[in-house]
Formats: C-alpha cells, structure tokens, sequence
C-alpha cells in the first residue's frame, strides 16, 4: 500500500531577534490510507507547527524545508493556486480553541457554505441540502434552526461539531487535527472522538491527530509518533509502544500517567522541564532528563532507528531502556 | 470503621451568582437570574485523608473549594471546621482558621504577583500570620524551599523566572508557610505538562505523609484522582451525586452520572479501546436547573420518578449515590 501523505525532512526555522530557532526539526513520518496517526508531545515539542507546515500555514517569518508528498504532488512546491484546491479540499484541518476558529460575526450555514463554494460544484439549493446532511452527519440535533445561529450560541463540543461540518463538507482524504477535544470536558471529548472515529470508517479518510493526552493516543490511534524537542523520538504501531517503550522520554511519559493498580505510590516522573525553542541542549536534546544518558548522548545525536515489531526510535539507549520496562524508577 | 469525628464538615451548601437585571426585569419587578453554583453539597472532610473532588466544567468544584477556605460565604448551609461555623469567625479567629485551612490555585501564572520576590511572596504570608520572628524567617524561608524541592538560590527571583512547574511548588510553599492542616488544592496540576504533573503529584503524596496534612483535591482529571485520593466526591450540577472510597468508587460506581463520566475518560491501555459513546446530550445549563434530578436530561436509565423528584445524598454509609434507582436496589 503506498502511504497517502509522505513527510520527508520537514524542517520549520523561525527568526528570532535575528538568530534563527528551530521548531520542527528535519522529521519524516507516512499517513496510510485510512490510518490514524497520532502526535503526542508536551507544550514547545512541535507538534502543531509540524501540522501547520504540512498545509504551508506558518506566517511569512517562518522559513520551511523539506518535501509534503500528497497523492505524488509535492505540497512544498505548489503554486498557492493548486494548493488552494487541496487545502480545505483533500485535506482539511481542525483546531484547538473552536470558540476562535469559527467567525463569530457570520451564521453558522454560511461558514459551512464557504467551503462547499470554494471545493464543490452544488448549486445554491445543492449546497443547502449539503449543509443539513453535513449537520446530521456531525450529530447537531435541530439542524435547520442551528444553521441560522451564530457560534457563541452553541457549546464548546457543539462548536467543534461545526468545525468538523466544515472541515468535511468538501469530502476530505485527510484531516488534520490540532488537538480537537483538549478544550472540552471529558464525555464531551469521548463523544468527538467517537465521532471522528465513526467518520473516518464512513468517508475512508486518513487522520493526522496532534495531543498531547496519551489516553486519546490509546482510545483512537493505530500508530503514533512520540515528538520531543522539535524531533521524533519514537514511533510504531499505538500497542506495541505502549507495550514497549523504546526511548527513554516515551517510557517516562507513559509513566508519569497513573495508571489504575499503582495508587498513592510514587509516578516515574521525568525530572527538569522540557527545553525551550532557544535553549536545546546539544546531543540528544532529551539528555539533561534521561536516566539512562552517556557521554555518548551529550556529544551525538541519535538518527530515528527501526527497531522490533514496527518501532522506531531514536536512543542510543533502546536496549537499557527496554529493560528497564515501565515499573518503578 | 468507627465514624471519627470530621475536621471540616459541609453541610447542605448553597452558592448562586446573580446576574444583573436587565432593563425589561426591572421594569416588570422580575427577580434577576442566576448562575446556581452549589445546590446543596453535604461533604465531611475527614483528618488526615486526600478527598478527591471531581466533575466536569461547570460542576461547581471550584466554588465549593473557595467556599471551605471562605473566599467565597455561601447562601444557605454551613461549613464547620471542628465545632465552629467558619462564617462566624472574624478578625484573629477569622487568621487563625486562614492559617489551618490554606489554598493552593489551578494558575501558576496568575496566582503569584509578578512583582514579588519568592522571598517576599513567602515572607508575606509569614508574618501576616505572625508566624515567626523576623529573625527567624530566613531560615524558615529556606525550610520551605527545601519542602518543596526548589533551589536556595530560588528566594531571590521573580516568578517570572520559573517554569509552570516550579510556580506551582512556590504556591505549595506558599501555602506551607503557615503549617496548615487542610490543604485544598484547585487543579493543582491541570496547567502542566504531563512530564511535570508527575513530579509534583510525587511531591503532594510526599509533603502529606511527611506534614500529616489533610488534602482536597479538586480535578476534572480521574486518573489522577484515582491516583491520589482516598475517598473521591463525584459532583454535578453543583451537587455531589456520588462520594465514596476510591477503589470502590471507581471499580463499581453507583450513580449513572459516574459510570458514564468513566467510561468516557480514554483508558490507557490500547487494548481496552471502545466505541460506544458513554454519555449522549451535553451539561444542561446552571442558571434553569432541571426539574427533579438533576442529571435526568442525559440519564439512560431515567423513569418518572427522576423527572418528579430530585433524590438525595443517603446521610449515611461509605459509598453512596444520591440515585433514585440505586437507593431503590439498596431497600
């Protein structure tokens, strides 16, 4: 199967007082068809910027490298003419903070039938009956009333209904999500997921899902790449590493959630904080709270490796960490 | 278990913020509407325990914490601590129960002036409460950085200096200060990043073992919760539908409002994925309650009963729901 979305070498530098920071540090991942593949990082590790330099959405003080491969057309090369037509099209995106995304000036139907002008050929009437089909597909009950309001009268979870009716209404292959349910309350957010989930099997899309919440990870991925300081760290299939960590900060993030069984006794915490975007630490950037780092580690680099049962990482270390397993520290 | 007596006691509390009238309410002499936080929470407290307080946005979890250290009176019921009813206290009575029953906030950010030193913010609540000497503050200063696991060195900058992480153990040392014996901390970790939240939820189990400090911890996040609490008080609509003991509570709840809250919290495991949704319909709102229970508009198992009458907390026994349906399987 070739993959539906392939990220090569992707780099995003941003100017800084003159002197140039890294966000998003030379990373390669595939999306297959029909595949959800989660982001996981803490706040500052790139995620959403990667998601953002894949749809060419960083501001003009950015710098992007690398190639987008998209159905064989490179995204990177696009004229923004072509890359109109995909964006919004083939491959939508949805975001955090639904009470920002959405206009708040402009109705609902009209936000919707925005999209379905730009990527569709329905006529007036078409796009109509579109918006309501879009409304019930997202599960907004009342959908004709709905249309008519404006966002700050729907909730948090129905807000992000709509921007999911939006990001939608042209039939995307692809949808990236920026942490679509971190603003929403826990049964809010098992609802949206489940949504989601209900709609990728529905329309056969592939989704990009960014979080930094290891249980959505574990409700709603079929792969993940773990992301630390601007670079992949670790990647497989969602069950092999939860199973079996391979580098030492997802074996440290796996265990600072706790997990039923282990009450009152101490988390395997990572100690220190994660590096800001001008301060990465030379080597690997997670050395300074690793356990397990080497001199090795302070002076090098390490490349993402293959590992076991379609792991990925990038630890000189897989081995001592893989013993170490994830009880106790 | 033999009922010790509890430190802080909460009895049938209520909390409503008005909204101001508008034009056409005035003119008709309407009553105003309002925004009804708590609608009656009876809670005790017991010494020494970690009481989980958990529920969605909008719940009323935080208005019940600012109400047990009094930074919010509540309309109707009372909270005792011991023997007295802390909305009498005043003047050195009124510091002194400040002292016992300190507050740690949800914001790192926000919760500390920008403008003071770590010395000075600890310095403060040291001699508001004339805690010490000021010759002996230093050296109390430096015990409580020690408590938290800060550097020396960190006395002497400004907040701003810190990471989220480090600012929410200037809070616990903050709330230290004044050797409380009540701990209520207001989504202590919900601002960090999970790496973080480890390291200070490892700090809070420790600090407690080692002070002997009775914690309230109010979260929406139950695997932490779960983690930390012994007993855990589910709330609703600014009710608490639910409270019992943690392992109970989890691994059979009661309430329906319960069961759906954590079958709706993702698992961690891969291998225990579902697809059903846990709960349809969203929170109703706070300002037009529902008649009868209050959790009747999303509950799967609601008979006419719920819509009619709205069931009540059983004023006895471990784990209990406030449930028509579970009191009706008890009798």
């Amino acid at each position: 199967m070739t993959p539906a979305l392939q990220v090569r070498h992707l780099s995003t530098t941003f100017g800084h007082h003159g002197t140039p920071v890294t966000a998003v540090d030379d990373i390669s991942f595939d999306v297959m068809p029909g595949e959800v593949l989660g982001l996981v990082g803490e706040s500052g590790s790139g995620k959403s910027v990667t998601l953002r330099s894949i749809m060419r959405l960083m501001p003009h003080h950015s710098a992007v490298t690398g190639s987008v491969l998209w159905q064989g057309c490179d995204l990177m090369t696009m004229t923004e003419a072509e890359l109109r037509r995909v964006r919004g099209g083939e491959i939508s995106m949805i975001f955090q903070e639904p009470g920002t995304a959405l206009n708040p000036v402009l109705p609902v139907r009209v936000q919707i039938e925005e999209n379905l002008r730009a990527h569709t050929e329905l006529s007036a009437a078409g796009r109509a009956a579109r918006c309501l089909e879009l409304m019930d597909l997202v599960g907004i009950p009342d959908a004709k009333r709905r249309l008519t309001q404006y966002p700050h009268q729907f909730s948090g979870g129905m807000r992000q209904r709509v921007m999911i009716a939006i990001a939608l209404a042209s039939n995307p292959k692809l949808l990236l999500a920026d942490e679509p349910t971190t603003a929403l309350d826990v049964t809010i957010q098992d609802q949206i997921l489940k949504l989601i989930l209900d709609l990728r099997d529905e329309l056969a899309m592939s989704v990009v899902f960014v979080t930094h919440d290891l249980g959505v990870v574990a409700a709603t991925c079929d792969r993940m790449a773990v992301m630390y300081a601007g670079r992949i760290v670790e990647s497989g299939p969602v069950p092999a590493v939860f199973a079996q960590p391979n580098h030492a900060y997802t074996r440290g993030l796996l265990g600072s959630v706790p997990r039923s069984g282990t009450e009152r006794s101490p988390l395997l915490s990572i100690e220190g904080t994660p590096p800001g975007l001008t301060s990465r630490p030379a080597g690997c950037a997670f050395h300074p709270r690793c356990a397990f780092a080497t001199d090795l580690c302070r002076r090098e680099s390490p490349a993402l490796q293959d590992r076991a049962a379609g792991q990925a990482a990038a630890c000189f270390h897989s081995d001592r960490v893989i013993a170490a397993g994830l009880a106790g520290s | 278990m033999t009922e010790m007596k509890p430190l802080l006691s909460v009895q049938d509390i209520t909390k409503a913020f008005p909204f101001p009238r508008d034009l056409l309410q005035r003119l008709r002499r309407q009553p105003g509407q309002a925004v009804h936080a708590l609608n009656g929470v009876t809670l005790d407290i017991r010494r020494g325990e970690t009481l989980g307080i958990v529920g969605e946005s909008g719940c009323g979890k935080s208005t019940l914490a600012r109400c047990l250290v009094r930074l919010h009176d509540c309309d109707s019921g009372r909270v005792l601590f011991g023997d007295t009813d802390i909305a009498t206290l005043s003047g050195a009575a009124r510091r002194a129960f400040n002292a016992k029953v300190q507050m740690i906030f949800q914001d790192p950010y926000s919760s500390l002036n920008p403008r003071m030193r770590v010395r000075q913010i600890l310095t403060e609540a040291l001699s508001v409460h004339r805690m010490r000497p000021a010759a002996e503050i230093p050296a109390r200063i430096a015990e409580l950085l020690d408590l938290v696991r800060l550097p020396m060195d960190a006395a002497d900058k400004y907040p701003h200096e810190f990471s989220g992480g480090q600012r929410q153990r200037i809070g616990i040392a903050r709330a230290l200060a004044v050797e409380p014996q009540v701990l209520v901390a207001d989504e202590l970790v919900s601002a960090l990043d999970v790496s973080v939240q480890a390291q200070v939820v490892n700090l809070l189990l420790a600090l407690q073992d080692q002070l002997h400090l009775t914690v309230v911890f109010v979260a929406h996040d139950l695997r932490l919760v779960r983690h930390i609490s012994h007993r855990v008080a589910v709330m609703y609509l600014g009710k608490v539908v639910e409270v019992g003991p943690t392992e109970a509570l989890f691994s059979a709840p009661l309430h329906p409002y319960t069961q759906a809250l954590l079958a709706a919290a993702p698992e961690i495991d891969p291998a225990r994925r579902s697809r059903r949704v846990a709960a349809k319909g969203e929170l109703p709102s706070p300002v037009n309650l529902p008649q009868g229970c209050l959790f009747n508009t999303r509950c799967p198992l609601a008979f006419e009963r719920c819509f009619k009458e709205r069931p009540a907390l059983p004023a006895s026994g471990d784990h209990r729901a406030a449930c028509h349906l579970t009191q009706a399987e008890k009798e």
